[in-house]
């Protein structure tokens, strides 16, 4: 397998989407970080599925928001494994609530940890794979940053600046080998959206094609996709995982 | 002299260039082969190498192998 030997680090990596893409990775022999925040019980459970398909990883606790604790934690990653060949910017959080009464530090919080949290964790980690003339990194976006959602305007904002950042990132690294890429999901099956009403998540099924919420899964196997060989020519795109709710581009 | 030596190795390194190339007249950009994100790259590792912080107006600049040695050997 041609990802043997490489390290990924996913941020956000100890529950939901994030835990789904640590697992993937590793079962194609990817050596996994698993950055938590908050919660280590769930940051070794992640750990434990990984080992369960054959894996390996790591856990590191850091807060993607703090500048300065990404730059030394991903430093010390780098000078223990090698390097991060593939980096999954994964990590957000939400601050639901309509925008006439949304307090602006609601707005920093979401901004700093879903958009500013993938500047610091790319910039930490770009130069190894500059060298080496190799990288893949992956932005997740999502469908609200493509339809925008009552009551997120902080999320939609900075989900479609994902976008914008993927394409820019990309231009400037394709030189070095380094594709940047976003995978957009839709409605998934996480604790994030498991917090919504029933009614909300029956309302929201009416809007998808195929039917159903997604899984973390479905997403996690676009997120191999871009890693994997098949997606070496692929830079600056965001693929869509959204069961049809949205199919624009 | 150490600081010149040790600017040709990091110019070697970075640039992935002959040793014979660097020379003091040497231009990044058109005798080197270096593109905008080669240059970026040498200024970091000027930085870590020499611990020092290289402000963008001033990296403007380096453009040539001895700019950057006269550069170095003026801030240390």
């Amino acid at each position: 397998m041609s990802l043997e030997g490489k390290v990924a680090l996913i941020t956000g990596g100890s529950r939901g989407i994030g835990r789904a893409v640590c697992t993937q990775l590793a079962s194609l022999g990817v050596l996994v970080g698993v950055n938590y925040v908050s919660n280590p019980a769930a940051a070794e459970q992640t750990l434990e599925q990984v080992k369960t398909v054959g894996g390996q990883g790591f856990t590191c606790q850091f807060n993607v928001a703090d500048t300065e604790a990404v730059q030394k934690n991903i430093k010390a990653i780098i000078d223990q494994y090698g390097s991060i060949d593939i980096l999954v910017n994964n990590a957000g959080i939400t601050r639901d609530g309509l925008m006439a009464r949304m307090k602006e530090s609601h707005w920093d919080d979401v901004l700093d940890t879903n958009l500013k949290g993938a500047f610091n964790c790319s910039k930490a980690a770009m130069r190894p794979m500059m060298k080496k003339k190799w990288g893949r990194i992956i932005n997740i976006s999502s469908v609200i940053g493509f339809l925008g959602n009552g009551g997120q305007v902080n999320y939609g904002a900075a989900k479609a600046g994902l976008v914008g950042f993927t394409k820019s990132m990309a231009r400037e690294l394709a030189g070095r080998n380094i594709t940047v890429n976003c995978v957009a999901p839709g409605y998934i099956v996480t604790d994030m959206t498991e917090e919504l009403d029933q009614e909300v998540q029956d309302a929201i099924k009416m809007q998808i094609p195929l039917g159903r919420l997604g899984s973390p899964e479905d997403v996690a196997a676009s997120v191999a996709f871009f890693v994997s060989p098949g997606g070496d020519y692929l830079t600056g795109q965001t693929l869509h995982v959204n069961g049809g709710m949205y199919m624009g581009n | 002299m150490a600081v010149e030596a040790k600017m040709i190795d990091i110019i070697v390194e970075q640039l992935s260039v002959d040793k014979e190339k660097v020379v003091p007249g040497a231009s990044f950009v058109d005798d080197l082969g270096a593109d905008s994100l080669d240059l970026v790259e040498l200024i970091m590792a000027m930085e870590e190498e020499f611990d020092v912080e290289i402000p963008d107006e001033e990296a403007e600049k380096i453009a040539t192998v001895q700019n950057a040695i006269d550069f170095v050997a003026k801030i240390q």
